[in-house]
């Protein structure tokens, strides 16, 4: 067992345990975003970005693992600002419009800038014309409200174990895409698992025509929970 | 082979050398090949057999002599006569000139002095001496000598030590203590161990691995050689950008010759010691030279960096312990194991021992390949090795440390270059890159040249890199086109401070330095061009050519 402080508060968590859980577990929210877990963490959005004191660098707390006597700050001021701007930037990266999004209500990104007083984006919107592949029988890609947390591929690849998901292009222009680039209907890998919508965090994969309300099941989620923890 | 045996083609080898009473070195780097120096190489072979002075003289292809702008670059020895633009014409004059009538040919000699001899070529020591494509000429030059000594008389133990003791700190940008790094390796249980040699090397304007690896690839075999001795590794990989064709094929022929004379595979020079190494090349990527995300390459994955810890160092390569070195580190090792640790420290500044290797680019008078003692001031590299400003126009300013370095004034000009120095000002050690800027250019211009590379090369993995970054640029776009307000430079101050914060890996983390720098020392700049829409340069506010049409 590890001795460390969260917060000020002194908590004892197994060794090699992630900041993350270990907050999590002694109930200390840390907000993520790409983070989901039974899911190989990621590292990507730096929501859960907190204070290591002795160090002037940021840590993710989703890969950092606990160490003794570690001091750690999850919610200062600057990281407050910077979590603020971590859903700005989110948000004016690509079109999200809440009112027409199937995820509205549902949305982890919409919930997250609810919850940490994201009121406006200091930022000019960027109103994206990306790809939308409807060709599925029933899953629908939006690309252009896509935040690239790859949730959708991670699951596909760790838990469904097929792999037809993963990234194509660099830096903003970043696209998820099916196989070798295919339409989602010419995937062969696909097994229509529909575990890629039930992961996404917003309402960039759904199920055409069911609100994500409908579509969003908690077990899916214990389940892949269960998978890894069985491994 | 055997050890003893290298001694003998050392010996033969000068012998050979020595029975030429000339040497005609054609420097055949990319950028005199570009100026047509395999066509120079071939007319002197042409020439010297026309003057029946084949006995007498040799000629050799060789790496970088350093002197970029005046190629192609010919150096004659005995003596270090170095011409510069030569061209076929005058091949034959210098030919019967220099070499029959014993008179150079003083008007087309290099006569900035002062480029040389500010300068400490210790890596360097074999550019432009010796044939990258003659193992022979390296071992003349006590090539593998250091290997030699490593496993005839050291342990794997003393040579960490021995890099340890010469403070001899990572080059590739970020200045970790080599001999820490090793180990740290050494000490990992698990295995296999890995090295991997890191020469991605893509910033633009930046070429002195590339060179490097043109002109002495030996010495980066070598030093491979010797931290896989040192830290237990039995296959190392060379990681190296796909557009680099010419240093791809200096490497390879290096590697099957070194293999060929067993120093490489399975046991070397007749020890049980055994290491074999690969080529990899890169796909095209800036990120690929970061840490991990050259890893991820290695593995045939997307190059993507990952959170540390782990480190590569205990959770590397397929999860195995690797050692990952920039080559011209790693060219610094075998002088340390054949001198000594505490003579490598003594060059340099007690923080910062040996010497570093720049691409000196901008509006320079003398470009090219330089190498200077830690510790130069950059007044001393842009006005005595760079010899001042192109074209009698002013200094503005020096970015050092490639596009996510900073832009320094002449005010810290005598700023010493070391690693904890240039970061105090908001520069970086970087790749080596350094770019003289003179009073021609914006500087709201540049910073958005270096954004946009940087957008550009972006993975897309974490958000402040991917979408910090590409607002960044729109917020320059609009600067630069008219339509800013004066908030917007606070946008970019917090911006920009949280990019560097809050990125995952080396590139966002630096990314912003030439905004920062920017913003700190010429801030009025960004104020003319947001309250008085001017560009004192003249190189923004230009209507597109779609705008002018109509």
């Amino acid at each position: 067992m590890v001795n460390l402080k969260i917060d000020g508060i002194e908590v004892e968590v197994p060794k090699d345990t992630m900041i993350l859980k270990a907050a999590k577990d002694n109930r200390i929210d840390i907000p993520t975003l790409c983070n989901l877990e039974g899911l190989i963490s990621y590292g990507g959005c730096r929501l859960c970005l907190v204070e290591i004191s002795g160090s002037s660098k940021l840590f993710p707390a989703c890969t950092t693992p606990v160490s003794p006597g570690m001091e750690i700050t999850t919610n200062s001021n600057k990281l407050k600002e910077y979590r603020k701007m971590t859903i700005q930037l989110l948000l004016s990266e690509r079109t999200h419009i809440c009112s027409v999004c199937v995820a509205n209500d549902h949305c982890e990104l919409q919930s997250l800038a609810n919850q940490l007083g994201v009121d406006h984006t200091i930022f000019e919107r960027n109103w994206t014309k990306e790809e939308i592949d409807s060709t599925h029988d029933f899953l629908v890609i939006d690309r252009n409200r896509c935040i690239l947390c790859t949730r959708c591929i991670r699951v596909c690849d760790e838990i469904e174990g097929v792999h037809t998901l993963d990234l194509r292009l660099r830096g903003k222009d970043a696209q998820i895409i099916m196989d070798m680039d295919n339409q989602w209907i010419n995937s062969c890998s696909c097994t229509s698992c529909r575990k890629c919508s039930n992961v996404c965090p917003v309402g960039a994969i759904y199920i055409e025509g069911e609100p994500v309300s409908h579509t969003k099941k908690k077990d899916i989620v214990e389940f892949i929970k269960t998978r890894r923890n069985r491994k | 082979m055997k050890l003893v045996d290298l001694q003998t083609i050392a010996e033969n080898e000068v012998d050979f050398q020595r029975s030429y009473k000339h040497r005609i070195n054609v420097c055949s780097s990319s950028g005199c090949i570009l100026f047509g120096a395999l066509k120079i190489l071939k007319a002197f072979k042409d020439a010297v057999k026309e003057f029946g002075l084949e006995k007498e003289c040799k000629v050799a292809r060789t790496g970088c002599i350093g002197t970029c702008s005046v190629g192609p670059a010919v150096l004659i020895e005995p003596g270090d006569y170095l011409y510069q633009n030569v061209s076929t014409e005058k091949v034959r004059e210098i030919v019967r000139d220099h070499i029959v009538l014993g008179l150079p040919i003083k008007e087309m000699l290099y006569k900035n002095e002062s480029f040389f001899k500010k300068q400490k070529r210790l890596v360097l020591k074999n550019a432009g001496k010796i044939d990258p494509h003659r193992i022979q000429d390296y071992i003349a030059m006590g090539g593998y000598s250091a290997l030699v000594k490593c496993l005839a008389t050291m342990t794997p133990q003393g040579v960490i030590c021995e890099v340890t003791s010469s403070g001899l700190r990572g080059r590739g940008g970020a200045g970790f203590p080599t001999g820490q790094k090793w180990s740290l390796v050494a000490r990992a249980h698990s295995s296999p161990k890995y090295i991997v040699a890191n020469l991605d090397e893509g910033d633009p304007g930046v070429f002195a691995n590339r060179t490097l690896a043109e002109a002495d690839p030996h010495a980066i075999l070598e030093g491979m050689l010797i931290a896989a001795y040192a830290i237990g590794a039995e296959k190392g990989y060379l990681y190296i950008r796909a557009e680099y064709p010419l240093a791809i094929q200096t490497l390879q022929k290096a590697i099957a010759q070194a293999r060929s004379m067993s120093l490489l595979g399975d046991s070397i020079l007749e020890t049980p010691f055994k290491f074999n190494v690969e080529l990899r090349l890169g796909a095209g990527a800036f990120i690929a030279g970061e840490e991990t995300a050259i890893l991820a390459s290695i593995e045939g994955k997307r190059a993507m960096p990952k959170p540390r810890p782990p480190y590569p160092a205990t959770y590397g390569l397929w999860g195995k312990p690797t050692l990952i070195q920039n080559v011209e580190t790693l060219a610094n090792i075998p002088m340390i194991v054949l001198n000594g640790g505490l003579w490598f420290s003594k060059t340099g500044t007690t923080e910062c021992t040996g010497t570093k290797c720049f691409s000196l680019t901008g509006n320079i008078n003398n470009p090219g390949l330089i190498e200077v003692s830690m510790g130069t001031t950059l007044r001393e590299v842009v006005f005595d090795i760079g010899g001042g400003v192109q074209n009698e126009r002013n200094f503005k300013a020096v970015l050092v440390g490639g596009p996510s370095g900073g832009c320094l004034p002449e005010a810290l000009l005598d700023q010493p270059i070391d690693y904890e120095s240039l970061k105090s000002v908001g520069a970086i050690m970087g790749s080596g890159g350094i770019v003289v800027l003179d009073d021609g250019s914006c500087m709201v211009d540049t910073a958005k040249f270096f954004t946009e590379f940087c957008v550009e090369e972006s993975c897309g993995k974490c958000t402040p890199c991917r979408a910090g970054l590409a607002r960044v640029k729109e917020i320059f776009e609009a600067i630069t086109k008219g339509s800013a307000r004066l908030e917007d430079i606070t946008t970019l101050e917090k911006v920009s401070a949280y990019i560097m914060d809050a990125s995952l890996c080396g590139l966002g983390q630096t990314a912003p330095n030439p905004v920062i720098t920017t913003l700190r020392y010429f801030k009025n700049e960004y104020l003319q061009h947001i309250t008085e829409k001017t560009c004192q340069a003249g190189k923004c506010f230009k209507k597109e050519e779609g705008e002018q049409k109509q």
